[in-house]
């Protein structure tokens, strides 16, 4: 169960404003990444997150490149998950893979304001918000299962390491 | 029931007929990354201590920032030149070209192959026929180690170009026109096949156009069907190949019918990709700089169009127009064809094959509240440099005007 109070955003947030290329130069650094996600959508999100932990969106989340690095910044800054009516492909998938819990809720963006508190049930798909207007249950799509796995585990780096240790030692697996 | 090709590619792949909504794991015949996404990729095999299972099916390509505009660049470029060399990958250097063009100039690709990218426009090599879709640097390293990946079989969508285009009016038109329409999540996670009479009478150098930009709607993957057309360009860079097309009663998730003769040249506002109006809605507005290149608008084709224009006019005073071939042997074209000289003798600034002014990392990066009418891929906020710039996306053509009239212009004042 992940809980916390939301940073609400629209539609089509795309990867080059959740960390502009310019900050790529580095390759990857965390200290970088952290300091940058999504200054040229909002240039207050350093300090919101420090609060806010979800970010709930519109449509088609993350579209646009494939940066990896769009989720880490995200993920490094201090996102603990991030629902949305749609996310784009490329981001969904690189968002599991880093081990950043992602959530596709139909009807969210109008549910939720700004501000509000919602409690994450990612293996039953199910996100309760906990607004002004009073408690609601939103339902979304579950992750399927052997995505699951890969986020319980931390990201595919970790599964995969999980899964090829048990491979090579059957005692220990 | 008929097959399309997303069926005949992937059940081919699989061993036995798919269907739409199931993950699969297939083998993955081609997968690359560049400066921008294999220093990560990188990183993973290193943590895992991974090495690469068929490094004859790994490519590199330093291209986003080539040559390398400053020393972290280069630290990257060099980390990747010692990796490659490690492992015997190929890798494409700097000047080489944009991966999504060079790849396939150098006869790496062919149709039917699963090819796997770490970028999201690897989607271009669709118009191969190839089902080429990109991903992030975690799965393709894993692609590289392992030489599979999961995929989950996408809904597919026809979008039937039927007539002709007008003279001026070029792929880049029409594809803005689709993306338009459908929005910028109208394919999300589906397969496009862009088939009809207007494809058939495409070169493939606007067939590519096509395919690249399909990820501008999310798509997974942009195919255009392998026809003599295609053949004879892969022949040509010696690769055999058969025709590969989808069949006549074919059965579509989703269906989309466009009168090519009634598009006209079109442009993506500054912000999302999907705001397209025709240019001459927006005539007049003033640019500082003309971007004509990328992996969507930087073929030879784009600058025989261009050239149209700029042929014995200027680029007009106070307007920067910068010209990037999308590889080397696109550049070797224009020298040995004489436009590479009109282009410089109109004022346009020549550069290296790069995505660099694309991605605002060099070559032509724009300051405060600057305007750029540029043939590259996006027009997201601060893409091409300070978040206050402005990219209107546009064709070769329209670009070519507007870099003569210092301001929006519609190409058929100039051609018709």
């Amino acid at each position: 169960m992940i809980r916390g109070r939301v940073i609400k955003y629209g539609d089509d947030v795309d990867t080059d404003v959740i960390i502009p290329a310019r900050y790529l130069k580095h390759g990857a650094d965390p200290q970088v990444l952290k300091e940058h996600a999504m200054e040229d959508l909002d240039p207050e999100f350093g300090s919101k997150v420090r609060e806010r932990t979800i970010i709930v969106a519109g449509r088609n989340f993350g579209c646009g490149s494939s940066r990896e690095q769009a989720p880490l910044a995200l993920k490094y800054a201090g996102v603990r998950a991030i629902l949305a009516e749609s996310f784009a492909r490329i981001f969904f998938r690189n968002a599991i893979n880093v081990g950043l819990p992602v959530m596709e809720v139909p009807g969210i963006s109008e549910a939720v304001e700004d501000g509000d508190e919602v409690e994450v049930d990612l293996e039953r798909g199910l996100v309760r918000v906990l607004g002004r207007g009073g408690e609601r249950v939103l339902r979304g799509t579950r992750i399927p299962e052997f995505l699951m796995e890969i986020l319980e585990a931390g990201g595919l780096v970790p599964y995969l390491r999980r899964r090829f240790h048990a491979e090579d030692s059957p005692d220990t697996g | 029931m008929g097959a399309t090709m997303t069926q005949k590619i992937l059940s081919s792949k699989v061993g036995r007929e798919v269907e739409s909504g199931e993950h699969v794991v297939v083998d993955v015949d081609l997968v690359y990354a560049h400066d921008g996404t294999a220093p990560l990729a990188i990183d993973v095999l290193e943590r895992m201590g991974l090495g690469v299972e068929s490094p004859g099916r790994v490519v590199f390509t330093i291209d986003h920032a080539a040559p390398a505009p400053h020393a972290e660049a280069a630290a990257l470029h060099l980390q990747m030149r010692a990796f490659a060399s490690r492992h015997g990958i190929r890798i494409f250097d700097v000047g080489q070209g944009i991966s999504h063009q060079v790849i396939p100039e150098s006869g790496l690709v062919s149709p039917g192959m699963v090819v796997i990218g770490a970028d999201s426009h690897t989607v271009t090599l669709g118009a191969y026929g190839s089902f080429a879709t990109g991903v992030g640097s975690t799965d393709a390293a894993i692609a590289m180690a392992r030489g599979r990946i999961w995929l989950r079989i996408p809904e597919v969508m026809a979008i039937r170009l039927e007539g002709r285009l007008r003279e001026h009016v070029m792929a880049r038109d029409a594809i803005l026109e689709i993306i338009g329409r459908l929005g910028s999540d109208g394919a999300n996670y589906m397969a496009v096949e862009f088939l009809g009479s207007a494809v058939e009478a495409m070169s493939v150098d606007s067939r590519v156009v096509l395919s690249n930009m399909s990820v501008e709607m999310g798509a997974k993957v942009g195919l255009v069907p392998v026809d003599s057309t295609t053949i004879r360009w892969l022949e040509e860079r010696g690769v055999s190949a058969e025709p590969l097309a989808p069949d006549g009663d074919a059965e579509y998730d989703y269906e989309h019918v466009l009168n090519a003769g009634e598009i006209k040249p079109n442009v993506a506002l500054p912000g999302n990709v999907d705001r397209v109006v025709p240019v001459e809605e927006r005539e007049g507005v003033p640019v500082n700089e003309v971007f004509i290149g990328s992996c969507s608008g930087g073929r030879f084709e784009d600058f025989l169009q261009a050239a149209r224009i700029l042929r014995g006019r200027r680029v007009r005073e106070g307007v920067r127009c910068i010209a990037a071939p999308a590889s080397r042997n696109i550049y070797e074209s224009l020298a040995e064809s004489g436009l590479l000289a009109e282009l410089v003798r109109s004022g346009c600034v020549v550069g290296p094959p790069t995505c660099g002014p694309c991605i605002g990392a060099h070559m032509g990066i724009l300051g405060p509240g600057e305007v750029v009418a540029s043939t590259s891929t996006r027009n997201f906020p601060g893409r091409m440099g300070h978040p206050t710039s402005q990219i209107y996306l546009v064709s070769p053509l329209t670009a070519a005007a507007t870099a003569v009239r210092g301001q929006l212009t519609d190409p058929g004042r100039f051609v018709s």
